[in-house]
């Protein structure tokens, strides 16, 4: 199966990552060559098998539903590229 | 004149300080020095002279008060940048993460700072540990310390852990941590002369390392020998209640268990690694390998993984369909880089362009192809197909140790190091063929290590690599110490940066 341009776009889009126009050709041509490859996947027989859901046969362990944690803000914040009275500061979302 | 102190392994460092004849201030010191010297190689990418010095002269007063230090007291380390250690830079060698100091420490690094080591500072790698060359850094390339016979081309020290091997093949650091989530630091240590061992998937916490691809990303030790190897290991490892991964088991003492005795033991060679275009030194190099083990007591069986073929394809479905959903936490609001927005840009546009401008080639053609493997319509074609090739895989492994296998011998990599920017016109898939032996084992959640063996017709190191039964990494170094015992690999790369 092989990608057209369009697919690469809206990919592009989905991902949110933006891509000029120009870039979007040969980044096709990667992504062919990519799914090219996987492609060989389908000669396997996996008839009955499930797929793996986790390496280890493992329980993921439980812990109490308490608060263990809390109380940083300032913290939380630290990284933040904008932040403004104590929260994250986005581009306005809703009109 | 350079000190000699940062050449030496982490066990006679320890021996040398536990004897009262070495301090750490000196050691680190010393180590600081290699490093500024060692720029050329553009392993170290964020110093941290001021914390190293600050922590080894804290070793060396517990020393003084008491003669129960830990086990890795003063022993100067390098950390991988994937690692977030708090209040310095870690940045996964990524732009998106420009200027990102954590409020919080990783488990692995404060473990080992919990047994008294020391940090010298931050080491380059593949931009989100996606690369087998560390040519898709932010930083630029790390550079190999080893280069072909008469010959100054800069070769790459492999990836994603790069800066890692060539630190700790340059003497600049007396180990390093790695990660490796298709082969990250078996085949850097393989490209570098050193020793480099990938944990059973749950040993080491993977709480506070930048995630790739979680259901495969294992941390662990890369050192000059197998017993550094195994006495970092010992530190890395243990149950972490902040990763719902990390295996509630107890851990063994893996040093003791280095007797270099392997009689009785049996060494699987698995015939599907014998590839096309491999080329013959290698061949010739695993036949010595297994050759070693059977004069050294092992049983020698020929044995059959049948899906090897399908590893590579199986694991470029599933680590960009992981890294997809890991990498959406870089949206430009919480951390790290935000992109300057035009008039009249609205949020998803923050998004796009943060993210265009913050990733790399690499990583964006990553989380592409992961969402769309994981896209409606294609889930069940590519995304559940590779996990049921997965389960096959592991199915594989779990048949020939039930067969009674203790341990599996292979090649490392399928070259020796390459020159950086040789494979620049390469499609990505000719790339990826890099981590063709050791991918099966992040597969199969497995042990392996790299252990150096020789040297190629042009002076290059080459290593093979052991794959052990889960959670016998005791038994796994053991029957790497006695390989290397009987390889005898003491080459050093000739300085020249």
């Amino acid at each position: 199966m092989s990608i057209d341009i369009e697919t690469a776009r809206k990919v592009a889009h989905l991902a949110r990552i933006r891509v000029e126009e120009a870039e979007l050709e040969p980044l096709t041509h990667d992504f062919n060559a990519i799914l090219g490859f996987i492609e060989q996947l389908g000669e396997v027989d996996v008839a009955g098998i499930e797929p793996m859901v986790s390496v280890t046969p493992m329980r993921l362990k439980r812990r109490d539903d308490v608060v263990t944690d809390g109380d940083q803000q300032a913290r939380v914040l630290a990284n933040a590229p904008d932040a403004r009275e104590g929260f994250f500061a986005v581009p306005k979302v809703v009109e | 004149m350079m000190s000699d102190l940062p050449k030496m392994k982490i066990a006679e460092a320890r021996d040398a300080m536990r004897r009262g004849e070495l301090t750490s201030v000196e050691l680190t010191e010393a180590c600081l020095g290699a490093i500024d010297a060692a720029d050329a190689l553009n392993a170290f990418v964020h110093k941290t002279p001021e914390i190293a010095l600050d922590q080894a002269r804290q070793a060396d007063e517990r020393r003084k008060a008491s003669e129960e230090a830990p086990a890795l007291n003063g022993i100067p380390l390098g950390v991988k940048d994937l690692f977030c250690t708090r209040g310095v830079p870690s940045q996964a060698a990524s732009k998106i993460l420009d200027g990102f100091r954590p409020e919080y420490e990783s488990t692995v690094t404060r473990q080992l700072f919990d047994n008294g080591a020391v940090m010298l500072g931050k080491l380059n790698m593949d931009e989100f540990a996606m690369g087998s060359s560390n040519e898709t850094s932010t930083y630029g390339n790390a550079v190999n310390p080893w280069r072909r016979r008469q010959d100054d081309a800069a070769l790459t020290p492999g990836g994603s852990s790069g800066g890692s091997a060539a630190a700790v093949a340059a003497d600049l650091c007396l180990g390093a941590t790695g990660t490796d989530t298709g082969g990250s630091i078996r085949q850097p240590a393989a490209f570098t002369g050193i020793t480099g061992i990938k944990p059973t998937y749950g040993r080491c916490s993977r709480w506070g390392i930048v995630a790739f691809a979680s259901s495969l990303d294992q941390a662990g030790p890369m050192a000059r020998d197998v017993r550094d190897a195994a006495i970092l290991l010992q530190a890395m490892c243990g149950h972490d209640p902040l990763d719902s991964t990390s295996a509630d088991l107890p851990v063994p003492d893996f040093e003791a268990a280095l007797t270099g005795d392997i009689r009785g033991k049996t060494i699987g060679i698995p015939r599907e690694y014998h590839m096309d275009g491999i080329p013959d030194e290698i061949e010739a190099l695993w036949a010595q390998g297994r050759q070693m083990l059977a004069d050294a007591g092992a049983k020698i069986v020929d044995i059959s993984l049948p899906h090897t073929k399908y590893a590579l394809p199986t694991y470029y479905v599933i680590a960009p369909a992981e890294a997809s959903s890991n990498l959406a936490r870089y949206d430009g609001v919480r951390f790290g880089h935000r992109a300057k927005l035009a008039q009249g840009d609205g949020i998803t546009e923050m998004y796009e362009k943060t993210r265009a401008e913050g990733f790399g080639n690499e990583v964006k053609r990553r989380v592409m192809i992961g969402t769309y493997v994981l896209s409606a319509g294609f889930y069940d074609a590519y995304y559940n197909r590779a996990r049921k090739v997965r389960a096959l895989i592991k199915r594989d492994f779990d048949e020939v140790f039930a067969q009674g296998v203790d341990a599996i011998l292979t090649p490392a990599t399928p070259s020796a190091a390459f020159g950086l920017g040789e494979m620049a016109d390469a499609d990505p898939v000719q790339m990826y063929l890099n981590d063709v032996f050791t991918v099966t084992v992040n597969l199969a959640g497995l042990p392996g290590i790299a252990v150096p063996a020789g040297l190629d017709g042009q002076g290059l190191p080459l290593g093979l690599q052991l794959i052990g039964r889960p959670w016998e990494e005791a038994d796994l170094l053991n029957t790497a110490y006695a390989l290397e015992r009987a390889a005898q690999f003491v080459e050093k790369p000739a300085r020249w940066w």
